[in-house]
């Protein structure tokens, strides 16, 4: 059973490493190419799944919905860029975490007052509701295996943009100099907002997607944010890898901790103590892993190339 | 003389409250060569930073086929044809030779037919065999060929080089010399700044002094070969054209 219960928890880890992938990517791009903190990216990931409630109650489709979320989302991230965080760029990181904290609170209000306090809830998608034998009387829920597949493909997807167009060459030019982009005749503006955009789509994909698995309120941003800022610190700040890689990493050592730290520690300590020390042990596991990492790392992972 | 492709009138530029240039005189006419020339620190680089918007400027004007360009952000001066290979190359390290060449190509004005990747590889064979390299594993040479080549491919009708040859190897100056040529004849105007005053009289046609951020002589190559004591004044001993 033990190894059944493993595979189960595994699963439960890439399916938490690829949303932490799919939020990491876009605050990596944005933190390595404008050298911008952005803390309402979790701001962006509720709105993509607030989006796709209300796109599922108009729509009844789940596609629909997720494709609505993420074309809005990647629409309120020009804007948000175009309006107000295109004066921070040039400012110390202080003022950008003001701002974009000041951002955090304004999109919580405002979808608390457009949607109200309570949470919504959006059902699994009924061709999705079903389980999947993983192996022979191992059932496992088939809608958490799409979010595994959707995720690889987008983290494949995004590797082709990157590596292989022109958009992706850009990317990666105006990380290392963005002056020398610029004089070259390349609207580095242009170039910041389709960034800013396209990491608040992936956002709103993860928000979409986790919408039927956990309750659409006010304030679900901000615990995956946390996580993501692990993540992209982990993986290498500015490496699309170093996110993916950091992603599942701790996707599943947060997952995999929480279900058998405890269990584990029982064998060693009396269980008042374990009861005790074995889920908040659990919950700092993953910036154990960080400082791990740092320590034999100190630029992550996946160090990325800028000049 | 044929209308001015770029024309400096009467510009200041400041690096925060310190004057950097001083109503800086310059003009380049189509299809032509003019040097800039100067000791390290004297305005060559500014003047360049001013005509690409990296440098704010006050006061005069800087115009480019007769529009003004000088409040203009630095892609739309380049995209209206200016092409520059900058101090120290710049080279994108963490992409390819071909993506350095390919990434901010735009077939935009070229003065002649436009600029492919078949044909900067055409003027540098080298770059073709090194096109699956990063950046940042190139010699010095190989970068300014392909800092060359990423602004030729711009589209440019002005080709602007900071030090053009420095630090490089005497066989790859030649190289470098004999590709300027080329493209000068093939009606690219170009704006360079290096030491090497020979090669400099042999290519441009008129050459334009600095010191202190002011232009102090310009004259044409006949002229800078026939006053050899304005280059010992203001480059320092040595500095005669050969």
């Amino acid at each position: 059973m033990d190894t059944i219960l493993i595979l189960t928890q595994a699963l439960n880890g890439l399916q938490l490493g690829v949303m932490l992938f799919l939020m990491a990517a876009g605050l990596t791009l944005v933190f390595g190419i404008m050298n911008l903190i952005n803390l309402a990216h979790g701001a962006l990931y509720m709105a993509g799944a607030y989006l796709a409630a209300a796109a599922y109650g108009w729509t009844g489709s789940f596609l629909a919905a997720v494709a609505l979320a993420v074309a809005g989302t990647a629409a309120l991230g020009a804007a948000i860029e175009l309006a107000a965080l295109r004066g921070l760029y040039r400012r110390d990181h202080l003022d950008q975490v003001l701002a974009t904290f000041g951002l955090i609170l304004f999109l919580n209000e405002a979808a608390r007052l457009v949607w109200g306090p309570a949470a919504l809830f959006v059902p699994v998608p009924a061709a999705l509701a079903h389980t999947v034998a993983i192996l022979p009387g191992v059932p496992y829920p088939a809608y958490r295996l799409a979010i595994i597949a959707v995720g690889v493909a987008v983290a494949g997807g995004l590797y082709l943009l990157i590596a292989r167009t022109r958009l992706g060459m850009l990317i990666r030019a105006g990380a290392s100099n963005r002056t020398m982009v610029a004089a070259l005749g390349v609207d580095v503006g242009l170039l910041y907002t389709a960034v800013f955009a396209l990491g608040a789509g992936l956002a709103a994909l993860a928000g979409a997607m986790a919408a039927p698995i956990l309750s659409v309120e006010p304030g679900m941003g901000e615990p995956i944010l946390i996580l993501t800022l692990v993540v992209i610190v982990v993986g290498g700040i500015g490496s699309i890898r170093g996110a993916f890689a950091g992603a599942l990493l701790i996707g599943c050592v947060d997952t995999i901790g929480r279900a058998f730290l405890p269990s584990m520690l029982r064998a060693v300590l009396a269980p008042s103590a374990s009861a005790a020390v074995g889920p908040a042990l659990a919950s700092m596991l993953i910036y154990l892993t960080m400082a791990v990492v740092l320590a034999l790392r100190p630029r992550g992972l996946f160090a990325a190339r800028t000049g | 003389m044929t209308r001015p492709l770029l024309e400096i009138a009467g510009v200041d530029a400041f690096y925060g409250a310190s004057q950097a240039l001083f109503a800086m005189e310059l003009a380049v006419a189509e299809g032509s060569a003019v040097a800039l020339i100067g000791r390290n620190g004297m305005g060559k680089t500014t003047t360049i930073r001013a005509m690409l918007g990296l440098v704010a400027t006050r006061g005069g004007a800087i115009r480019f086929r007769g529009t003004r360009i000088d409040r203009l952000p630095p892609h739309r001066i380049a995209r209206a044809g200016i092409g520059l290979v900058p101090e120290g190359r710049q080279i994108f390290p963490n992409l390819t030779v071909r993506e350095n060449l390919v990434a901010t190509a735009a077939g935009r004005r070229a003065a002649g037919p436009a600029w492919t990747l078949d044909r900067v590889y055409g003027l540098f064979p080298r770059l073709r065999e090194r096109q699956g390299n990063m950046g940042d594993e190139l010699s010095g040479g190989e970068q300014q060929m392909l800092a060359i080549g990423r602004a030729l491919m711009t589209g440019p009708l002005l080709l602007v080089l900071d030090e053009a040859t420095e630090g490089l190897a005497p066989l790859m100056r030649r190289e470098i010399w004999s590709c300027l040529a080329r493209l000068k004849g093939e009606g690219i105007a170009i704006l360079v700044v290096d030491k090497d005053l020979g090669a400099l009289a042999r290519l441009c046609d008129r050459h334009f002094i600095l010191e202190r951020g002011h232009c102090v002589w310009s004259g044409d190559s006949a002229a800078l070969l026939a006053a050899p004591e304005v280059p010992h004044r203001y480059l320092g001993l040595g500095a005669t054209p050969q």
